[in-house]
Parts: structure tokens; C-alpha cells; sequence
């Protein structure tokens, strides 16, 4: 299961499809964070979901709130995913060790690729809302983020 | 139904051919993704222009009918078509308050859970994706 509110977040290693240092807890601290786990680059419904957040991404920010999208895809797919969706949202990868991120924040599909979940996470690098899709077809509105900010 | 669309959206056509061939009152409310759609915007902001010269539902046939033109040219053209003051229509569609309309649509989609056109309610229910107005009329109730 997701991490629930009141939890810590697991120290992790993301790399940057944009390139640069890894991302890591350390930079969970000081802002408001969400992470948003989605199955695979280029699928349809992924799709969706991450051009909506991007259409927000303004209200996003006035709510003092970044948005990461992250999967187990390589850094190039993910980088020609954002550039074909023509997106703005950064994108991460856990790609090596694979799922080992989303494994420690519970949202690793037995499957080998993230469940469909958004987690926000506070300034203190705690939890402050999760939640995972019952399905992974089914898309999580931006209206729960909004509701959890 | 109330239909959360977009006027660059493929699905979206298809689902207003299917809602022309049943009767049904229909809620347009406006639901543009710069990002998979570039003209969506501006399409969203020509409709609610010709609005404002009572001619919402012929700009909206008409963007749903040719989605393939969508460039400002073709705005004018079709505001021209309709008879429309397009001095006037071209302002509007500019303007602030047509913007802040279309994005208190978009706000309000959000707000409902939408996340993809087009989206359907009716009856409490809500339908999405390409079978959204099929799966809507074969909901009870």
C-alpha cells in the first residue's frame, strides 16, 4: 500500500530525465512536493492525466506546490514522452534499481511498473496525503490534489 | 447531459455527431488542453466570442465540423460565415472576461473530477472517453 499520511518519506534516489544531480529526500525539504506515479511513458491514459496536471500547473504553484511525474521508464523515454506530450511537469525515473523507489513508497505494481498514485508530501518530509487508483485505467482527478493542498 | 469538451479533441466530434442523433439537452462546458491540443484554446475563446453575438451553438457546430482548421484565418472565416460582426468577435475572443469564462469552465471540470474529454453527466453519473455519450444513455435511470 501507498505510504500513508503521518509517514515519513523513505530516503530515495530518483534520476532526472532532464539530467543533473539525482533526486533525493533532501530535496523533498522546504516545499511541498507531489509526486505523481504513473504506469508507462506513452500510454494513453498516462497521457491524460499529466497533460491535465500541466494545464494547472499555475494554480499548482501558487499553492506553493511542484509537481514530478515518475515511472520505471528510462530517462530517454521519458524525456521524449514529455517532449511529445509537450508538458512542462519534470519527470523522473526509476529505472535502475528498477521499482526501487516506487517499492519504498508502496506503490510498486506486482507487475514491475507503478501503481497509478499521487503523494504529496510536506516542506518536513512527511506525508501529508496519498492515494493510490483502485484501477490502474482509472485517473485520479487534480481535484484531489487540489482538495489535499 | 452537461459535456465537458474540447474543440481539437477527435472524441469529442465523434461524440457530437452521437449527441446530434438523440434528444437530448445538452450543458457545453468548455475543457482545453493546451498541451495535446494548441488551438483548443482559442477555439474554446471563438465559441464564447460568437456567444456574445448569440451565436454560440453555430460556432460550435461549425468548429466541431472542421477541426482540421482551427488557425485565427479560419476563425474569422467561419465568424464571417455566420454573420458575425468579426471586428467584434475578434476583440472579444481577446479579451479577459471570455478567458476568465472559458478557465471558470475548465476550474469547474476539475472540480467534478474531470480528466479527459469528453466527460459526460447526466443523472449524477459521469461518462468519459470515446464511449462516454453511448455509456451514458445506456446508464439506468
Amino acid at each position: 500500500m501507498v505510504l500513508a499520511a503521518g509517514e515519513p518519506a523513505p530516503d530515495f534516489s530518483l534520476a532526472r530525465a532532464a539530467g543533473g544531480e539525482p533526486f533525493t529526500r533532501t530535496d523533498l525539504l522546504g516545499r511541498t512536493t507531489v509526486l505523481v506515479f504513473y504506469p508507462f511513458a506513452f500510454s494513453p491514459v498516462c497521457t491524460d492525466q499529466l497533460n491535465v496536471y500541466n494545464e494547472l500547473l499555475e494554480e499548482f504553484r501558487e499553492r506553493g506546490a511542484t509537481l514530478y511525474g515518475v515511472s520505471c521508464d528510462a530517462i530517454w523515454s521519458q524525456r521524449a514522452f514529455k517532449e511529445q506530450l509537450g508538458i512542462d511537469i519534470e519527470q523522473l525515473s526509476d529505472f535502475e534499481p528498477k521499482g526501487a523507489v516506487c517499492r519504498a513508497f508502496g506503490v510498486l505494481h506486482e507487475r514491475g511498473m507503478p501503481e497509478r498514485a499521487l503523494v504529496v508530501i510536506g516542506p518536513d518530509a512527511v506525508v501529508k496525503w496519498s492515494y493510490q487508483a483502485p484501477q490502474l485505467a482509472e485517473l485520479p482527478g487534480a481535484n484531489l490534489i487540489f482538495d489535499a493542498l | 447531459m452537461t459535456v465537458y469538451g474540447d474543440y481539437e479533441c477527435p472524441f469529442c466530434a465523434a461524440a457530437e455527431v452521437q449527441l446530434h442523433a438523440r434528444v437530448v439537452r445538452v450543458v457545453f462546458r468548455h475543457f482545453p488542453i493546451r498541451s495535446s491540443h494548441p488551438r483548443a484554446h482559442a477555439a474554446a475563446h471563438a465559441a464564447e466570442a460568437a456567444a456574445e453575438q448569440g451565436a454560440f451553438w453555430a460556432m460550435h457546430d461549425a468548429l466541431f465540423g472542421d477541426q482540421g482548421r482551427l488557425e485565427d484565418p479560419h476563425l474569422w472565416d467561419r465568424a464571417r460565415r455566420l454573420g458575425l460582426d468579426v471586428d467584434r468577435f475578434d476583440a472579444d475572443r481577446r479579451s479577459q472576461r471570455i478567458a476568465d469564462r472559458v478557465r471558470a469552465h475548465f476550474h469547474g471540470g476539475v472540480r467534478a473530477g474531470v480528466v479527459t474529454t469528453p466527460t459526460v453527466f447526466v443523472d449524477g453519473g459521469r461518462y468519459s472517453g470515446r464511449t462516454a455519450v453511448d455509456d451514458a444513455f445506456r446508464a439506468p435511470g
